[in-house]
């Protein structure tokens, strides 16, 4: 057996992320280079006790620093610490975390892990997130790794320092800390005849506590906070408009900036003029290298300013979508290690598939799709002589921290970035790009400078969800369990390439390939691609060997987890015994990614006369072990599925010549409420199982399933994302 | 080409020196600081940028500012009063019926000005009213609900 280590496993995934390969903005070159010459805690946090988490264990006699029942002092503080926890003389609570909040709702349901094991108000806990000057270090919000790594961490970090301040009350009342118990913010004496808060009990104190990788934890079926569906902490100011996203950040004196883009993507720029200003508009031009961009006054000054520019570019011809698929097939690249081609085999595929009873062999095909959040890349930066803050929504403040330093080619350590609770991303804001340019337009401006992309340029100078190829053979023994399978993915990624049914031999190749547009992570990665084929697939194998799509699957799966989302889905869509109407038609499509497993049924109607595709009802089953916000859950679930129709469907990016020919909302169609059917969602809560994310996941059954659905619906196989993107006839 | 426009948003009086073509939204948001009106797509196709005007529906980054003088202009700063949420508000709080909330504030004064049309509105009525709005995240079922709890609370008074 070959097993290559890039291949995600089956299994747990492992406490440090795989980085998958198709997260291919993670090793692109910046895009900008500007030609340019060139804690104290307690000073900053106040009294109190301070819980680090150290990313990994201690050596014993770092962590011997604390010892039960009292408080350790740690000087100096460990390297790698992943999130620290205060609790102030005043009665708050703050917890710094590098995760940031893009929707998801980890500012709620961190909040809920702090206050299950602190024993404190949900209500009274603030959360700072994405300062890389405040909270510690983090690669970044992705790969649905906030609740099995954040979530874990704060809940030691707070467990920690619950019985830190139960230790400081035995000593100040010389009793037994057994006897003392944490009880909604106090400290208590069994009994209650005596209690102090926590406030109370820090007064003065300046302690600090590193807690060892192995704290004991409150097992999930005893909690109390998780577990319960808590709504969006701070709902309350986003329903008033109060909230503050990236793209509503405002300074005194502050310029708007706009950037020339290129008429194509490559394109050099060989001169540019810029006429005189209106003196009023208040313009910055800036010209550096390829970049060109103006500051002005106002947004209008900004877009007029622009406008006035003459600039020469060169550009090179390039492909197009028409070509796309056989481009990706014939142009492989040979690269090992992270981003690399990854093989798994095992058996002997060509002998076992030549000797099966049904064999078949089929390509399916996926295209570019954009994330499109509902916020376009936004950031606004300020200079202070040399350093550097910038306000900006993205994924990843501290990659962006990075960027910023090296185009702007200063010290990490005078750029500060903050992220505020942004308008969504969707795996798509994991780059920095608008906050270098707003820093660089801002460095000339001598001011701070605002700069939001227009929906088109988010829509094109963005990066999108790779497009792929993907082959896929197979063969099955006359009793319909599977003798041999081979699957190659070109370009689009290997997040849930593996196949998670039972066949004795398997080649399972990525294959990297050259690829015309800028593209990167996705909600769900190449999961949803993967899934995608893997599970059309196994529809077809199934009506080749005349079997239930169903009863074909579970014939060849031994994993519980997904057994169970199989058989929970299928019982709540009813698919057993049941018919489709004619017209109608019902698919199932399910996998496991992310520590997340899921199931989903689907009925169709299609309309004969006109090709159009109707999504009747979604029947989804999704586990994830234990439940830490059922309906933050249910509402992921849904949102997922939602998302995952305008892929399935009708999503999709044309270009040609290093053009998006569709870089807009009246011209790329995204899902809208009428698109909308019945969701039903079984969530199964397993509380044996510690929790996993449940972002992304959720997405991969949806495509196959209304593929398969189709398919039963029309005798008509469809084998490439979007399935329908204008009507069935012309699919 | 810049004059003063006299705007009345949120019951308070505002004049602005601007370009009568300077769209509604850039003169919310960078000249008044009201920035719970977003920008979307600037071409009418998404609602992140919906106000009311005189009680209906507009999208304020396609309407000139000029347009819009002396007219009521509501934005989602404007709906709570006193701290009092309107109920379509609280509906979407109670229904959690958000995730990254960026297209909530134009949900939101959608679903006011809806129900003022349509107090009892059915699912389909409520899905083709709101047609226009995106949210991206997929929480389209939350706040069709959201919607239907409002109308609800408002029968009972």
């Amino acid at each position: 057996m070959i097993e290559d280590p890039s291949v995600p496993a089956l299994v747990e995934p492992a406490v440090e992320p795989a980085v998958e390969p198709e997260r291919y903005e993670f090793r692109a070159p910046a895009v900008h280079h500007f030609e340019l010459q060139r804690r104290d805690f307690f000073k900053f946090l106040g009294a109190g006790v301070l819980v680090v988490c150290a990313l990994r264990d201690l050596p014993a006699q770092e962590s011997g620093a604390r010892h039960p029942g009292g408080v350790g002092f740690f000087e100096p503080l460990p390297k790698e610490i992943s999130a620290w926890m205060h609790v102030s003389e005043n009665g708050t609570v703050t917890v710094y975390t590098g995760k940031v909040e893009i929707g998801q709702n980890i500012r709620t349901s961190l909040s809920q892990a702090v206050a299950e094991e602190l024993r404190f108000p949900l209500g009274d806990i603030q959360m700072v997130m994405g300062d890389t000057q405040l909270t510690p270090f983090d690669m970044g919000t992705f790969g649905s790794r906030t609740t099995p790594t954040m979530n874990l961490q704060l809940r030691k970090v707070a467990a920690a320092a619950r019985q830190e301040l139960i230790g400081l009350a035995a000593k100040k009342w010389n009793v037994d800390p057994q006897r003392l118990e944490a009880v909604d913010g106090r400290i208590e004496i069994s009994g209650k005849r005596k209690s102090i808060t926590y406030a109370e009990l820090v007064r003065g104190q300046q302690l600090t506590a590193v807690i060892p990788a192995d704290e004991s934890l409150i097992p999930p079926a005893q909690w109390t906070v998780e577990g319960q569906s808590i709504p969006k902490v701070n709902g309350r100011d986003f329903v008033t408009g109060r909230h503050l996203f990236p793209a509503d950040q405002k300074l005194p004196g502050m310029l708007y900036g706009k950037v020339l883009r290129p008429p194509s993507f490559g394109a050099t720029l060989v001169s540019i003029s810029a006429p005189s200003f209106d003196l009023a508009d208040n313009v910055t031009f800036v010209r550096d290298g390829n970049f060109a961009g103006v500051a002005a006054a106002s947004e209008e000054a900004a877009v007029r300013a622009l406008a006035s520019l003459q600039a020469k570019w060169s550009q090179q011809p390039q492909i197009s979508n028409k070509e796309l698929f056989s481009y990706l097939k014939n142009n492989p690249v040979e690269t090992k290690g992270f981003g690399g081609e990854s093989r798994y085999e095992t058996g002997s595929v060509d002998k076992d598939l030549a000797a099966s009873e049904h064999q078949l062999r089929q390509t399916y095909t996926v295209s570019y799709i954009a994330h499109a959040p509902l916020e376009p890349r936004a950031a606004l930066a300020q200079w202070s002589g040399n350093t550097l803050t910038v306000w900006t929504g993205t994924q990843r403040p501290f990659a962006v921290r990075t960027e910023l330093a090296q185009a702007l080619q200063i010290p990490e350590d005078q750029v500060r970035v903050l992220m505020p609770d942004m308008g969504s991303g969707y795996g798509g804001k994991h780059t920095g790009e608008c906050a270098v340019e707003a820093a660089r337009l801002a460095r000339t401006a001598n001011a701070p400078v605002k700069l939001v992309w227009t929906r088109e340029e988010e829509f094109t100078w963005a990066y999108f969800r790779p497009a792929g190829v993907i082959e896929v053979a197979g063969g099955i023994h006359s009793d319909g369990t599977l003798a041999a399978w081979e699957f190659t993915n070109y370009n689009s990624g290997a997040a849930g390439i593996r196949t998670f049914y039972e066949v004795p031999s398997q080649r399972i190749v990525f294959q990297p390939t050259r690829y015309p547009l800028r593209q990167g992570s996705y909600r769900a990665l190449a999961a949803t691609a993967n899934h995608f084929a893997r599970e059309s697939f196994m529809d077809e194998l199934a009506h080749a060997a005349n079997m239930d799509p169903l009863e074909f699957r579970l014939r060849n799966l031994k994993n519980e987890r997904l057994r169970a989302v199989f058989q929970a889905a299928a019982e709540k869509f009813g698919w057993s015994g049941a018919k489709p109407a004619p017209g109608h038609g019902f698919g199932i499509g399910g996998g496991f990614e992310k520590g997340g497993n899921v199931a989903t049924c689907v009925e169709v109607a299609v309309d004969r006369a006109s090709g159009g595709v109707q999504i009747v009802r979604v029947a989804t089953a999704f586990e994830c072990g234990a439940i830490v916000n059922p309906d933050n859950l249910k509402n992921q679930i849904v949102g997922a599925n939602i998302m995952g129709l305008g892929g399935a469907l009708f999503e999709k990016i044309e270009f040609a010549n290093g053009r998006i020919l569709n870089p807009r909302f009246s011209k790329y169609r995204v899902p809208r409420f009428s698109d909308v059917p019945q969701i039903d969602v079984v969530m199964l809560d397993r509380k044996d199982i510690p929790p996993a994310g449940a972002g992304e996941t959720p997405l991969v059954g949806l495509a196959p399933a209304i593929g398969n659905a189709i398919f039963q619906a029309t005798g008509t196989r469809l084998r490439s994302l979007p399935l329908v993107p204008d009507s069935l006839k012309t699919a | 080409m810049a004059n003063i426009i006299k705007l009345r948003v949120n019951g308070v009086a505002h004049e602005i020196n601007a370009d009568p073509q300077t769209s509604l939204l850039s003169v919310l948001r960078d000249r008044l600081d009201m920035t719970g009106t977003k920008y979307g797509c600037g071409e009418a196709q998404c609602g992140a940028c919906t106000v009311l005007i005189d009680g209906s529906p507009r999208r304020s980054c396609v309407t000139a500012v000029g347009t819009a003088a002396n007219r009521h202009i509501t934005t989602i700063e404007g709906l709570d009063h006193h701290g009092r949420l309107h109920p379509v508000q609280k509906a979407f709080l109670e229904e959690d019926a958000l995730q990254c909330g960026y297209c909530t504030p134009g949900m939101i004064l959608s679903a006011v000005a809806f129900l003022k049309s349509n107090p009892h509105p059915t699912e389909q009525e409520i899905a083709q009213a709101m047609e226009g709005n995106i949210c991206r995240c997929g929480t389209y079922p939350r706040i069709v609900a959201a919607i239907q709890r409002a109308a609800r609370k408002r029968a009972e008074l």
